[in-house]
């Protein structure tokens, strides 16, 4: 395979043997993260970011749906009620108060955790203001029955919204049979008994169990100094319960609960989902080699694979990617697409082919060169911006990095070569282990024909 | 602590009237017309290059109505001098994002990529702004991925297609009335000679506008210009057409949509107004930016607080009004009804929000609030590069000038409250109203 550099010394040689001279008067810089620990050692990942008067706090907790138990949608509504009135002001007076300093609050919840995310300006009074109001609605949220209701009647109405997207059921359907009787296998959007079951005790039951130091980690990035942010994060936290750690997660399954699913949906279009649970955070060695085989796959736009074989060859589908997920146990690897429902089995034929291709044959030097180019060069523009550092830092903080993530995905993806796709191909991708979920017109009655 | 709190925040009034004041725009001509913009940002070594043509769906005309759009994507195809493709592969091994949107004012093509790469974008942005080959089978196979991307956006979604027929309603003698994605029926005549005429007509230096934001030296980016875009000869671009809304009040109109694919009913209400482009003072539409601020500008505003919360005839509703537009434009409300409420109640109920933005002047506290939010928001938006391209670009080319940018903070803060009554008084009224519904099947049986 071709050598490789160094990023800095690649991308100027690169730059003399391309088109034009350069006029940069800054090459990529990799920000400088600064980790320590606060209460009950929760982690803090923050970066000084002068150049723009404002600062971005987020508090992750292990509070994500996979905490959802039997009733999912559970860890959502607790998110969304969160601001929703604290510490014996209404909902409206909350939002007076913040808007007042010109910050703005969101919570959101995925499978793997829950974030509370503060925006700010970083000027003393108005910050020290938002600051107070995000410890306030951490740890002492009203939680009241009238917002609890509110928010749970709007959860059960997106439900019903996302029934009217092909694309929306074959992700849920995707998840259940990747993951069976797994928590991953809900999604974090609840289920239609899930939500039925909830109510005020049982999301301050959740909050009282789940918000605590000792299953939170922050996050900031702005125009602080590190003792500033020191005395953020402790402001921010300092309200919570030290608590415990949740428990860690079980295993997912080796074998999906369904391999094909298929459900009548009146569209024109089919939607197909395909994926298996494939890597979890902290296995590097085989995360950065699947990320590259993704890349080539399907996660580079209209240069990968599967874009290249279904839209410019063959016109099937506007929108054809994977993507792989870490999570902090198994996170899934997923390949979904929209295809006219007429050539729907020629699509599924074509994904699967891709698939088994690259299953048997690997990647070789020189696609392995573009795709990891292309990784460690776009690697700076998700730093390029204060919204872009708080995402990568909370990804950081839920799982409890070093603070040399950051540093060492350049010199990680450079190393990878065609043996480590390899390994990592056979280890994690077995398209016998696959499920597909197909949504469209008259799927079913295809599908239950003899082959 | 109230009157504190109050001190608190004219204090910070204060400080925000020096934080927002975003970064200088450099601007330079070439001699064939293109006009560049470069703003600084050195921030970890990247730069956007944003390229802006002066056209989209609100040139065209049945039956080429997607045109542009078409167009877009056939500029991923090849030039004179380089395969279908290439331009993709060789933007990602530099390790760049790219892509391109077109919208009813304009078609846009952008690079995100290190600032040290900046030459390659430019080099290949000026070879397909006037060398591009367009094949005949290439645009066939396209086509079908034009179809299904229309299936996928539009004809599967229900609300998608509702909001096609709202727009269609509301919009009476403006282009805007047209989707971007063009009519079903028109994409299926469509033909390459149609492409080629819109590329001769519309892809002209002097139409067109380069945006430039990111780690760069204005002048070194304005020389890079020089080198590749010098070359591409000036042509007069066409005058871009006309396109008024009739400008008395059009009257009141309804649509009612039962799609059996609907699961979800919503209420869709818009007012006929002019945009920034297009109003006789500017101040009517900072006034109607403010109206909508006041009416959904954050958790406090009054449609949350009284639709959602209050009355809880609601599950979400929102306010929009679109400054932004080379053409007379649209204030509209977007709202769900909850379990509780219907959607003639919810139609009355956001009526009523509007009834009394006519009627009462707007409080001092509440339009310090909405200003203090304004102003952030401008603040948090220098965060994003790509978002200030895309300000600057989106000004250009409705004819608005990026110098409104620096005017934007003084012309806020001279909204007064009898401005929104005013202007509430005048555009939002019933003859300028169209009302969408869309309902479930279920709902209408």
């Amino acid at each position: 395979m071709a050598p490789r550099r160094p990023l800095q010394a690649a991308m100027a040689a690169a730059a003399a043997a391309a088109l034009s001279a350069g006029t940069a008067t800054a090459g990529p810089v990799a920000p400088e993260v600064q980790r320590w620990q606060a209460r009950a050692d929760a982690p803090v990942y923050f970066v000084e970011a002068h150049e723009v008067p404002m600062v971005d706090v987020a508090v992750v907790l292990d509070a994500g749906s996979a905490r959802d138990g039997d009733t999912p949608g559970l860890a959502r509504l607790t998110a969304r009620t969160l601001d929703e009135g604290a510490a014996g002001m209404d909902a409206g007076e909350l939002a007076r108060r913040l808007e007042d300093t010109g910050a703005r609050l969101s919570t959101s919840v995925n499978r793997s955790r829950a974030r509370v995310h503060l925006r700010s300006l970083s000027e003393e009074a108005p910050l020290a203001e938002a600051a107070t109001l995000l410890r306030q609605v951490l740890a002492e949220p009203t939680l009241g029955e009238a917002a609890v209701q509110r928010e749970r009647q709007q959860m059960q109405q997106a439900l019903r919204t996302q029934r009217q997207s092909a694309a929306k059921v074959a992700e849920r359907a995707l998840y259940e049979a990747m993951y069976g009787e797994h928590p991953y296998a809900t999604p974090p959007s609840g289920t239609e008994a899930g939500l039925a079951e909830l109510d005020r005790a049982r999301v301050e039951a959740f909050h009282r169990k789940h918000y605590s130091a000792a299953n939170a980690g922050v996050a900031i990035v702005g125009d602080l100094e590190r003792a500033e942010a020191e005395a953020l994060a402790a402001k921010v936290l300092g309200a919570l319960p030290a608590g415990e750690p949740a428990p860690a997660l079980p295993e997912p399954p080796a074998e999906p609960a369904e391999d094909e699913v298929r459900i009548d949906f009146p569209a024109e279009q089919t939607a197909i989902a395909m994926g298996l649970p494939a890597i979890a955070r902290g296995e590097e060695s085989l995360e950065y080699p699947l990320r590259v085989a993704n890349q080539v796959l399907g996660g580079g736009g209209l240069v990968s694979r599967l874009a290249r074989a279904m839209r410019e060859e063959r016109g099937l589908s506007y929108s054809t990617a994977s993507r792989l997920h870490v999570a902090p146990v198994r996170g899934p690897w997923i390949v979904r697409s929209s295809v006219k429902a007429e050539r729907t089995e020629e699509a599924l034929s074509v994904l699967r082919g891709e698939i088994r291709r690259l299953a048997r044959e690997g990647l070789d030097a020189a696609e392995i060169d573009d795709a990891v180019r292309h990784l460690t060069g776009s690697f700076p523009l998700a730093l390029a911006s204060n919204r872009g550092l708080i995402r990568q830092l909370s990804a950081m903080a839920a799982s409890g990095l070093p603070a040399s993530h950051l540093a060492s995905y350049i010199p990680r993806m450079e190393a990878v070569d065609p043996a480590d796709v390899r390994r990592a191909l056979d280890a994690r991708l077995d398209p016998g282990r696959m499920a597909t979920v197909l949504v469209g017109p008259n799927v079913e009655a295809v599908g239950a024909e003899p082959e | 602590m109230d009157l504190l709190y109050r001190r608190a925040t004219a204090l910070l009034l204060a400080c925000l009237a020096t934080a927002a004041g975003a970064a200088e725009v450099h601007e330079h001509e070439l001699d064939n017309g293109l006009d560049v913009l470069v703003e600084v940002d050195q921030r970890a070594g990247v730069a956007v290059s944003m390229l802006w043509y002066h056209v989209g769906a609100s040139y065209e005309h049945r039956p080429i109505t997607g045109v542009s759009h078409a167009l877009e994507h056939m500029m991923f195809k090849g030039t004179e001098q380089r395969g279908s493709g290439e331009f993709s592969r060789l933007i990602s091994r530099e390790g760049g994002e790219h892509n391109a949107f077109t919208g009813r004012d304009y078609t846009a093509y952008y690079e995100a990529l290190a600032a040290d790469r900046l030459g390659l974008a430019l080099e290949l942005e000026a070879e397909r702004m006037h060398q591009l080959a367009l094949d005949e089978a290439a645009f066939q196979r396209e086509m079908q991925v034009i179809r299904e991307e229309r299936r996928q956006r539009i004809a599967d979604s229900p609300e998608a297609r509702a909001f096609e027929r709202f727009s269609a309603t509301a919009h009476v003698a403006s282009p805007y009335r047209d989707p971007i994605i063009g009519w079903r029926h028109d994409l299926a005549r469509m033909g390459l000679a149609d492409l080629e005429a819109w590329y001769r007509r519309w892809y002209v230096p002097a139409n067109a506008t380069l945006v430039v934001v990111g780690a760069v030296e204005p002048e070194a980016v304005f020389d890079m210009a020089e080198r590749h875009f010098g070359a591409v000869p000036a042509r007069t671009p066409a005058p871009p057409p006309e396109g008024r809304e009739i400008n008395t009040a059009p009257g009141e109109r309804r649509v009612t949509l039962t799609l059996d694919d609907a699961r979800v009913p919503l209420l869709y209400m818009a007012y006929n107004t002019p945009s920034l482009a297009t109003a006789e003072e500017p101040r009517d539409a900072y006034a109607l930016l403010m109206a909508a601020e006041i009416l959904d500008g954050g958790g406090s505003a009054r449609l949350p607080e009284h639709l959602v919360r209050g009355e809880g005839i609601a599950t979400s509703a929102s306010a929009r009004y679109s400054a932004v537009a080379r053409l007379d434009t649209l204030f509209s409300l977007v709202a769900r009804p909850s379990d509780e409420g219907d959607l003639d109640g919810l139609a009355e109920a956001l009526q009523a929000e509007i009834r009394r933005l006519r009627e009462e002047p707007v409080g001092e506290v509440e339009l310090q609030r909405a200003v203090t939010r304004l102003m952030a928001r401008e603040v948090f938006e220098r965060d994003a590069p790509m978002g200030r391209a895309r300000q600057l670009g989106r000004l250009e080319a409705t004819g608005i000038g990026w110098r409104e940018r620096e005017r934007f903070e003084e012309r806020i803060r001279a909204v007064t409250p009898a401005d929104i009554q005013r202007v509430a008084r005048r555009y939002l009224q019933p003859q300028r109203r169209t009302t969408g519904r869309l309902l479930p099947d279920e709902e209408a049986s």
